[in-house]
């Protein structure tokens, strides 16, 4: 006879199952092989994971174990699995970023945040896909194939980390690591009903982290519940002198925060210039009767504009670009990866060409040649420089709304998961995901995405955003802690428990 | 293509305007970004890790000791430290670069407008040329490549090429001088005694060792040369200047070739040039008509430099003693005077001079030996005085064979050469050899009647009072003793024979 636990040992939460394996209800080996059993059952459909390494996964889980039985004391998440980006580097095991150009590179050396993992006996089931590079928002930029939503497998799980949160939506890993230069945390979290923190810049260590563009990057938790979200999050948070953008200071009580869950006395500013022309009926509904609910929970919600936040997208896509064109240069074919066109005759030149010419997708090749010209003599000034201008105004509206108020809130996307194909060669269109998840990235403060119901028009999830100042990650998880118990209150289970079977 | 024209037909047409930009290696431990090793001479790729081998998702921390050194080059420059600054990529590609941009310094240098006085010898006396500092800033070192097969030892024509990253992040610094005008024909002497000058306060600072053999100090030399009164002539950028000397080689041999192109109509390229030291001239590298665009920007994986002020004075209050400020010093113990000081300096001597006093040397014998003997060795054989195979104790021991009177200055020479040739100690070679000074009066007066016998008229101007004449007596006595006679005993015994005395 199995318990309940047992049986419905992939839906529990990362807190509970590390409880029973702390209490020995559950070996942290049986935990992993059922999220490992579920991978093989699930992934060809849903695509979450480009590699997966069972044996790691379940050597980490042993060790947990033995831990255990020695008596040695079990971190808080101890032998819970998780799936891990492509994009941080796992020494010995293969880091694509989604690229043809690094398929086979296996790194020599940990990421951080990896180390910490490891630290904290969490077993790494495997890397999850995402747009190459981290370029997109549908994950359909990956030159491994798209990954598909669990809640509908014919609409995309958002982008750029789509595949860690297909994975947790899919109930193949609890938890997840994820980046977010614009949105890649957030708006996954918002299309696939799952809760995604970009932490605030300089929060969790970008060591090993391949670089998109630097100034905007950030590795950060992704869950299906705020406290799992933040039992992660503090697991890989905190100072790295490894990274220099790394801050000091202590980072603040994340997990605290997130069981004390309360909002009474809050003021939450609702950012006017979010809302309105593009954003989806069905996403507007959701987001005003989860406002409702936190005034209900005694918070004072007012509106507040951030009037330079309408340039964001435009400034955004010039850094962005600019950044990684440098960044991604020394993908060359010189030192790892793939390399084409060495026949002996070719010259170095020809070589790296021929090798980004092959190896680089479309997306990837688009933002170099952007990034590539907005750098160039003559006209860094008008574009680079002009767009850090643009950041320092945004940082300014966000200094004035948060002298007003303790968070601001938005919908995190303006759409739900749309159709894979619908946007992908439509660019802009595709951009446009990001219109309310990218001013964080700019000013380098966090925020939260977490769902507040489906949306009536096609019963697909919608994402809240939380964004909080600089260091006060903590508000993130009052407010969404808060508002997740309001919602289970209301509906009696958690929004992801309505996920269809695959 | 025309032919160089002579040096001094060139200055009389041309004007020269010369620039140097030099990059130092930093003696720190470890590099600018990492914690590997700094140093030279390892097995290639040993010195390396994920950073300094730019791999995906490594991010470099820079190291505060490189910081500290670029402050303290700046300050002894005379030049101003920013407050606050960033370092910035310049990206290209190549394949000695593991990330394919170098993190270096664009707009925003650590130090900025200083200067250096150097001191040229002239016929009419010791000159100063105040050298204007530009810029002096910090960056990262590449990896070095070694083109195999193909003729020239360079990437064109080359079957493969190998990297050794050990040098890649070793940290760097750039020093760029304002051009340097009115120089005239001492162009090539103020070139050399400026990177003779800086060397030396690299070495008194203690931040470089400084070899440029070896590739620590490296120099690029740019020259043009304008009609007086038009404005500057475009100049060219001489790379791969290895030795002091060939930093005055290079310079004059630009000024040469440049007034050939120009006297015969021609238009000087803006390129890069390499140097060879055989034939002390050079070849075309790559053209800068179309500048690259290296789309500098400020790294974001690393925060700005902000040296507090207290922190600068307190680097600035513990500079140690100027190169010039210590001439000076030793010109007085050593009662020499200005224009002295400056040839042991631009002989690049005067550390040896100093070492072999230190040795118990007496100061006037160490500098003869220096500037004499030592550097024309060198010069002969094309390598710094300081690489010679002689040492200061080698000196001491032959000064006291020649106190002792065992040897003579002539003999002395030769036992330096063999020293040097690498027969063994003074005294070995002293004992091979076979060479010591005749002090037997027979042996010398025999010699001396032979000589009087062969030169009859001379012995008879001599003893009819012609005294100067007996130097052609000692002459051929000393040719006859191989040198192993002291000429002044010789002279003595000469003069006893023919019954005459000095003037």
């Amino acid at each position: 006879m199995s318990t309940p636990l047992e049986r419905d040992l992939i839906r529990q939460s990362a807190a509970t199952l590390a409880t029973a394996i702390a209490e020995g209800e559950l070996s942290a080996r049986e935990v992993t092989q059922a999220h490992l059993d579920r991978i093989w059952e699930v992934d060809d459909r849903v695509h979450a994971f480009l590699h997966v390494d069972a044996e790691g996964a379940l050597a980490t889980a042993d060790a947990v174990d033995a831990g255990r039985a020695a008596g040695d004391p079990l971190g808080p998440l101890a032998g819970v699995p998780l799936a891990l980006k492509d994009i941080l580097a796992m020494k010995g095991v293969p880091t694509t970023c989604g690229s043809r150009i690094l398929e086979g590179w296996r790194p020599p050396y940990d990421a951080t945040v990896v180390e910490r993992l490891r630290a904290a006996g969490i077993p790494i089931l495997g890397k999850t896909n995402m747009d190459e590079f981290a370029m997109g928002s549908s994950t359909e930029h990956s030159a491994y194939g798209p990954t598909r939503n669990p809640w509908d497998l014919d609409r995309i799980p958002g982008g750029s980390g789509g595949g860690s949160a297909a994975a947790i939506a899919a109930f193949e890993a609890p938890l997840a690591i994820g980046t977010d230069t614009g949105g890649s945390i957030r708006q996954p979290a918002a299309v696939t009903g799952t809760v995604g923190v970009k932490p605030t810049y300089g929060g969790v260590s970008r060591y090993g982290l391949v670089a998109l563009a630097s100034s905007l990057d950030q590795a950060g938790p992704c869950a299906r519940t705020v406290m799992d979200t933040a039992l992660l999050h503090a697991a890989i948070g905190g100072y790295d002198p490894r990274d220099s953008t790394s801050i000091p200071d202590a980072m603040p009580d994340v997990v605290a925060a997130a069981a004390r869950a309360d909002v009474r006395g809050m003021r939450i500013g609702l950012v006017r210039e979010l809302s309105g022309e593009g954003y989806q009926a069905g996403v507007e509904q959701r987001f005003r009767e989860a406002v409702e609910i936190l005034e209900h929970l005694g918070a004072e919600v007012v509106e507040v504009s951030c009037p330079h936040f309408e340039y964001a997208l435009g400034a955004y896509y010039l850094i962005l670009p600019s950044e990684c064109s440098s960044n991604l240069a020394r993908f060359d074919g010189m030192r790892y990866g793939l390399r084409v066109g060495d026949d002996g005759n070719a010259s170095v030149e020809d070589v790296m060409s021929l090798t980004r010419e092959a190896g680089f997708g479309p997306e990837v090749k688009r933002r170099v040649m952007l990034g590539t010209y907005a750098l160039s003599s003559g006209y860094y000034d008008a574009y680079y420089g002009q767009a850090q201008k643009v950041r320092t105004l945004i940082q300014r509206d966000f200094d004035a709304a948060f002298a007003q108020c303790d968070v601001l809130i938005s919908p995190t996307a303006p759409t739900t998961a749309f159709r894979i194909g619908e946007k992908v060669d439509d660019p802009l269109a595709m951009y446009l995901n990001d219109v309310a998840t990218i001013p964080v990235n700019m000013a380098g403060n966090c925020a939260m995405s977490l769902p507040v119901g489906l949306a009536p028009e096609d019963s697909l999830p919608v994402g809240l955003q939380v964004m909080a100042p600089p260091m006060a990650d903590d508000r993130l998880y009052l407010v969404g802690g808060a508002l997740e118990g309001a919602l289970l209150d209301r509906w009696g289970h958690l929004l992801i428990e309505e996920v269809p079977s695959l | 293509m025309s032919a160089p024209i002579p040096f001094a037909d060139a200055i009389a047409e041309f004007e020269p305007v010369i620039g140097m930009e030099v990059h130092v290696e930093l003696g720190t431990e470890s590099k600018i970004f990492c914690g590997c090793p700094t140093g030279f001479g390892a097995p290639p790729n040993t010195q390396v890790c994920p950073v300094c081998l730019g791999l995906p998702g490594s991010m470099p921390v820079m190291n505060a000791m490189a910081i500290e050194s670029t402050i303290r080059i700046g300050l002894a420059l005379n030049c101003s430290i920013a407050e606050w600054c960033r370092m910035a990529r310049k990206n290209y590609f190549y394949p000695d670069m593991p990330k394919d941009y170098q993190v270096s310094q664009y707009d925003e240098p650590l130090c900025v407008d200083g200067y250096l006085d150097v001191t040229v010898p002239t016929d009419d006396g010791p000159m100063v040329v105040r050298v204007g500092i530009e810029r002096v800033h910090l960056e990262e070192d590449t990896g070095k490549l070694t083109h195999a097969g193909g003729a020239t030892g360079r990437i064109h024509g080359a079957d493969y090429s190998l990297v050794d990253y050990n040098r890649a992040g070793i940290p760097l610094v750039e020093i760029v001088t304002k051009p340097v005008t009115g120089t005239g024909a001492l162009a090539p002497e103020v070139a050399r005694a400026y990177v003779t000058e800086l060397r030396d306060i690299m070495r008194g600072l203690g931040v470089s060792d400084v070899k440029m053999e070896e590739g620590s100090l490296r120099c690029d030399a740019n020259v043009s040369l304008n009609l007086p009164g038009d404005e500057w002539g475009t100049r060219s950028e001489t790379k791969n200047v290895n030795s002091l000397r060939s930093v005055e080689r290079a310079v004059r041999s630009e000024i040469e070739r440049q007034a050939g192109v120009l006297s015969s109509g021609g238009r000087v390229v803006q390129e890069t040039r390499h140097f060879h030291e055989d034939t002390g001239t050079t070849t075309p590298g790559r053209s800068k008509e179309h500048a690259e665009d290296y789309r500098y920007f400020p790294e974001p994986d690393l925060v700005p430099i902000a040296p507090s002020r207290e922190w600068v004075e307190e680097l600035r209050a513990s500079l140690p003693e100027q190169p010039s400020v210590r001439r000076g010093r030793l010109a007085e113990q050593w009662g020499v005077g200005e224009f002295e000081m400056a040839t042991l300096v631009n002989a690049g001597v005067l550390d040896l001079v100093v070492e072999t006093v230190a040795a118990g040397v007496a100061p006037d014998a160490a500098r003869k030996w220096w500037a004499g003997e030592f550097t024309r060795i060198a010069n002969e054989s094309g390598v710094e005085p300081s690489a010679l195979a002689v040492t200061p104790a080698d000196i001491g021991r032959v000064e006291e064979l020649i106190a002792s009177g065992a040897l003579n200055d002539k003999l002395a020479r030769q036992v330096f050469e063999a020293v040097i040739a690498g027969e063994g100690t003074p005294d070995e070679v002293v004992a091979a050899r076979g060479l010591a000074v005749v002090s037997d009066d027979g042996a010398l007066l025999a010699a001396i009647d032979e000589a009087l016998a062969a030169q009859p008229d001379v012995a008879e101007k001599i003893r009819g009072g012609k005294v100067q004449a007996a130097g052609a007596i000692v002459g051929a006595v000393m040719k006859s003793t191989r040198g192993q006679a002291d000429a002044a005993k010789v002279r003595e015994l000469l003069l006893e024979r023919l019954g005459v005395s000095e003037g």
